[in-house]
């Protein structure tokens, strides 16, 4: 039970079937307070079911769902585990293509304060600081006017993460980010990223290998709903039976 | 033949493909290889006119077919079956079996008898809805659905995704026995790599929306391509 007190995520056994297709075998999963996890593996591991089970989009059949070791996530529905603080990202970027950059962020921050709240909002000193650091992590201080539709993909990658930063998540959970940008710019993600690990928890789903090599994190590989290795990244991919499952046998 | 080149294609301001040129020779099977999420299905779709380019060229036996509709494409001899198989459920598998039917003369509109010995189970089941079958017999379904169109390029996304060892071996017969008999390409996307030891004369592997490798199957180059393939 260690594991669990210390833990921000903690999936113990999980498993979840649809139609008798086992999408997650009896997975165990533990992310430590400002850790960054790598999740990889083929086709059809489980990774986007993962990533549903923890935001309470699907419901394990059964096993545990923990979130700071002591909120039982499997009870939540969706929108309140948002408010917890688990943000997550999906592949393809949405943001408001007609406002600008800041005006994006300047929705997601006002957003925390409810619809009556938003619409009387201001900006503080405070929230200006916060705005303005927010541009800093996100690399868009320089093109903060410009409209969102003018932003190249990567931008538009980084605005939305932006976004999801400004609602101060505890946990970030990340699904492909860096699928359909340049590699100057898949660089620089890894880079970002990073830096948004030093105060808060990130799940990066990539099948980018030399992305996830910049990330320089640990690695876990999803093969068939469970667990197959877990390790730098030398190491899983120095595993024969990641090898084995890559390959298709 | 086909021909690909230097194809780029977009989703919204994302790059799927990066130049991507790509030959398969007639009567040859070329095998398109490459972790998840490099681009293959999306390649595929371009071929078949499914997603518009946002530059390059495909062409069929010197014809430019870049513009073509997918019902022009069928007419010329492509059949693509699409990863997922997309069969329809409600319908039998005979009705399956003729909707292929639409792209021949119509003198020629008849389901061949060969398809049942190329697949012997869709013989026995012919009054079966799609849906009812189970998930290697609709791969056969839909492999024969395409074969019904009398093709000249067939386009088979990974056939053997999720489908039970049997039913591989059975999939792998009917794809050498097309290949012997000639007259016909095959263009197959698959991360089973034994598989595609086993059929391909040729191989192509993707990485990051771009052709990385690309060659002789019976080269030395298997380690190459496995390395590419894993992480």
């Amino acid at each position: 039970m260690d594991a669990l007190k210390t833990s921000v995520l903690y999936l113990d056994a999980v498993t979840v079937s649809f139609d008798g297709f086992i999408a997650l075998n009896r997975l165990s999963l533990v992310i430590e307070p400002g850790e960054m996890r790598a999740i990889i593996g083929p086709n059809g591991a489980g990774k986007t079911t993962m990533m549903d089970v923890i935001t309470g989009k699907t419901r394990p059949d059964s096993g545990e769902v923990f979130f700071d070791g002591q909120t039982d996530l499997s009870k939540l529905d969706e929108a309140s585990i948002a408010q917890l603080g688990i943000g997550r990202k999906f592949q393809k970027p949405t943001v408001f293509e007609n406002q600008t950059v800041y005006e994006n962020l300047q929705l997601a921050l006002a957003g925390v304060r409810g619809v009556l709240g938003a619409l009387t909002w201001f900006a503080s000193d405070k929230d200006d600081a916060r705005m303005k650091e927010l541009l800093e992590i996100i690399r868009l201080n320089d093109v903060r006017d410009q409209m969102a539709a003018s932003l190249s993909h990567g931008q538009k990658q980084w605005l939305e993460i932006g976004m999801l930063l400004a609602q101060d998540p505890k946990v970030l959970l990340i699904d492909e980010p860096v699928a359909g940008m340049t590699d100057s710019e898949t660089t620089e993600t890894a880079r970002l990223l990073r830096d948004i690990a030093q105060n808060h928890s990130v799940i990066v789903v990539e099948h980018d290998m030399s992305f996830v090599r910049d990330l320089d994190v640990k690695v876990t590989v999803l093969a068939e709903g469970s667990v197959l290795a877990e390790g730098s990244l030398d190491s899983v991919s120095a595993d024969e039976r990641v090898i084995e499952s890559y390959l298709g046998r | 033949m086909l021909k690909v080149s230097n194809l780029d294609l977009h989703y919204g301001a994302a790059q799927a493909l990066r130049s991507v040129s790509l030959q398969v020779p007639d009567n040859q099977v070329t095998c398109l290889l490459g972790r998840n999420g490099v681009g293959k299905t999306s390649l595929l779709r371009a071929i078949v006119g499914q997603i518009p380019a946002s530059g390059g060229s495909v062409s069929w036996n010197d014809t430019d077919i870049s513009k073509s509709s997918s019902e022009d494409l069928a007419r010329l001899g492509l059949a693509y079956v699409p990863q997922g198989r997309e069969i329809f459920p409600l319908l039998t598998v005979r009705e399956n079996l003729q909707t292929g039917l639409f792209v021949l003369p119509r003198r020629e509109r008849q389901i061949p008898d060969e398809i049942f010995e190329l697949f012997p189970v869709l013989g026995d089941m012919l009054w079966r809805r799609g849906g009812d079958l189970s998930g290697g017999q609709q791969q056969q379904l839909a492999i024969a659905r395409a074969l019904v169109m009398k093709p000249r390029l067939l386009i088979l996304d990974e056939p053997t995704e999720g489908i039970q060892p049997s039913i591989i071996k059975d999939i792998e017969r009917v794809i050498r026995l097309l290949r012997e008999r000639g007259g016909m390409s095959i263009l197959l996307v698959e991360q089973y790599f034994d598989f595609v030891r086993a059929l391909a004369d040729t191989y192509a592997v993707m990485d990051r929306g771009e052709i990385v490798m690309a060659g002789d199957m019976h080269s030395d180059h298997e380690d190459a391509i496995m390395k590419h393939m894993t992480i």
